[in-house]
């Protein structure tokens, strides 16, 4: 095997794109604990992490500028490179959302849930599944694993619908959860979008592999 | 439309099988690159374009070079193929005269004699080569006196000189720096406005960034031919995706 250098150099990032995948879980597990737990010490926790992320993605995005510069890669190591470029904009974006949603728990802090929080867990387990599932597709470069993750965001879009629903009927019920079910609104919405960024490291993952876009075929 | 249409090309020297069933079509206007490791055929293949292999010694070729529909070695009149299918080489080698002289040599060659006439071919052809503006006020120097960008630039508008269809470079920037490299690239992407060229680089990002198409060639056979983008981004074979990421051998 030649070129042994950038041989290891293709492994690091990997390495770092793993490191960061287990941050960005790490930062949808501490916003979910803040939030169930109403642990306004824990969210703010959670916002100074976001800093921790977007330090990575500096640092990931300076490897991969260093391989293009000095390797002038192609062909599969090209889409691998400027794959892991664009899958560490959508993990950066992630974890600026799970700041988000540990801001509005630092806002609600104080005044008990209108309803009990079953859903919004099972949205973030789901959403922290797909970006680790999908960084050890592309370790692995396993494809079969990284269509099933890209399916698992309608397992979020689903849940999403559902807390809507709920919330809905709460309002109708007593207008005086209004403030608060817009707030929980909002953390349902930040997680249907985690589930969106997830999907769409899935996707750069696919790409990254098979050359093809979602949807689009070979000629 | 198709320039050259090679059909089953086969080409062996003395005993050695060099090209194996070789069928391309070359696209007139567009630049075609043909890449692969040191000894893979794909010189000979550019040498049998204007039979240039046919000065070698135990060449036997087999198959169809076909120029806009001819067979080249269907009894075509070599000096008239090299006319129609200019080459360029490697390693510039303008002839030991003026740059004036080295222009109009092939002209001449070909029996154009009035001066205005060949004033004409050779301003024509240093303007097309990107070098008029540098060479006009020493047309009468000795050409290997230039430097090693403008004595190829010179060698480019020597083959355009007799007016080719068709041009063959052989890996034409391999000895020059990186400035005169872009120059001539540059030169080649404009000059297929006119000509249908083909060349020969060991230098991927060149033949990705130059080419509309490029073969792969490996120990005598064509791997793969495609579109160049594609090509570089999505090889059909391992073995060129093997050797474009340098992973060859």
């Amino acid at each position: 095997m030649m070129r042994n250098r950038f041989e290891e150099q293709l492994g690091l990032l990997n390495r770092e794109l793993l490191k960061m995948g287990a941050l960005i879980e790490l930062s949808i597990k501490n916003a979910t604990q803040a939030l169930l737990k109403q642990d306004v010490d824990a969210a703010r926790a959670a916002i100074r992490f976001d800093n921790e992320i977007d330090q990575m993605e500096r640092d990931i995005e300076a490897l991969c500028l260093k391989l293009l510069l000095q390797q002038q890669p192609v062909a599969g190591d090209l889409r691998l490179i400027s794959a892991a470029m664009k899958m560490i904009t959508d993990m950066e974006r992630i974890g600026d959302q799970a700041a988000d949603i540990s801001e509005i728990v630092v806002h609600l802090s104080g005044a008990p849930y209108i309803k009990k929080l079953e859903h919004l867990p099972l949205m973030a387990d789901t959403a922290a599944n797909m970006v680790t599932g999908s960084l050890d597709a592309f370790v692995a470069k396993d494809l079969e694993l990284v269509c099933k993750i890209i399916a698992m965001d309608d397992i979020i879009d689903d849940l999403f619908d559902i807390i809507k629903n709920e919330l809905i009927e709460l309002i109708r019920r007593d207008a005086a959860c209004g403030t608060q079910a817009m707030d929980l609104l909002m953390i349902a919405k930040y997680f249907e979008r985690i589930g969106d960024h997830a999907q769409n490291i899935a996707e750069w993952v696919e790409y990254s592999i098979t050359g093809r876009h979602k949807g689009e075929y070979l000629s | 439309m198709a320039k050259f249409e090679i059909e089953n090309l086969n080409l062996w020297y003395g005993s050695h099988h060099a090209l194996k069933h070789v069928s391309l079509s070359i696209e007139a206007l567009k630049i075609t690159a043909l890449i692969g490791p040191s000894g893979c055929g794909k010189s000979t293949l550019l040498k049998t374009l204007n039979r240039m292999n046919d000065l070698v010694e135990g060449c036997r070729i087999t198959g169809r070079v076909l120029l806009d529909g001819q067979d080249v070695y269907g009894g075509m009149d070599t000096s008239l193929l090299r006319r129609r299918v200019g080459m360029v080489f490697q390693k510039p080698n303008p002839f030991p005269m003026s740059v004036y002289d080295n222009v109009a040599f092939g002209p001449r060659t070909h029996g154009i004699r009035g001066k205005a006439r060949l004033d004409d071919i050779v301003e024509r052809s240093l303007r097309a080569a990107a070098i008029w503006d540098e060479l006009k006020d020493c047309l009468k120097k000795d050409a290997l006196r230039l430097s090693g960008g403008q004595q190829q630039r010179l060698c480019i508008a020597r083959a355009l000189a007799v007016e080719p269809e068709v041009l063959l470079m052989d890996e034409p920037t391999s000895a020059l720096d990186p400035i005169s490299t872009s120059r001539i690239e540059d030169l080649v992407v404009s000059l297929k406005q006119n000509y249908t060229i083909i060349i020969v680089t060991h230098n991927m990002q060149q033949a990705a960034r130059i080419s509309d198409r490029t073969a792969f060639f490996l120990l005598g056979e064509l791997v793969e031919y495609g579109d160049t983008e594609k090509l570089f981004s999505l090889p059909r074979d391992k073995r060129t995706e093997n050797y474009i990421t340098g992973r060859f051998g």
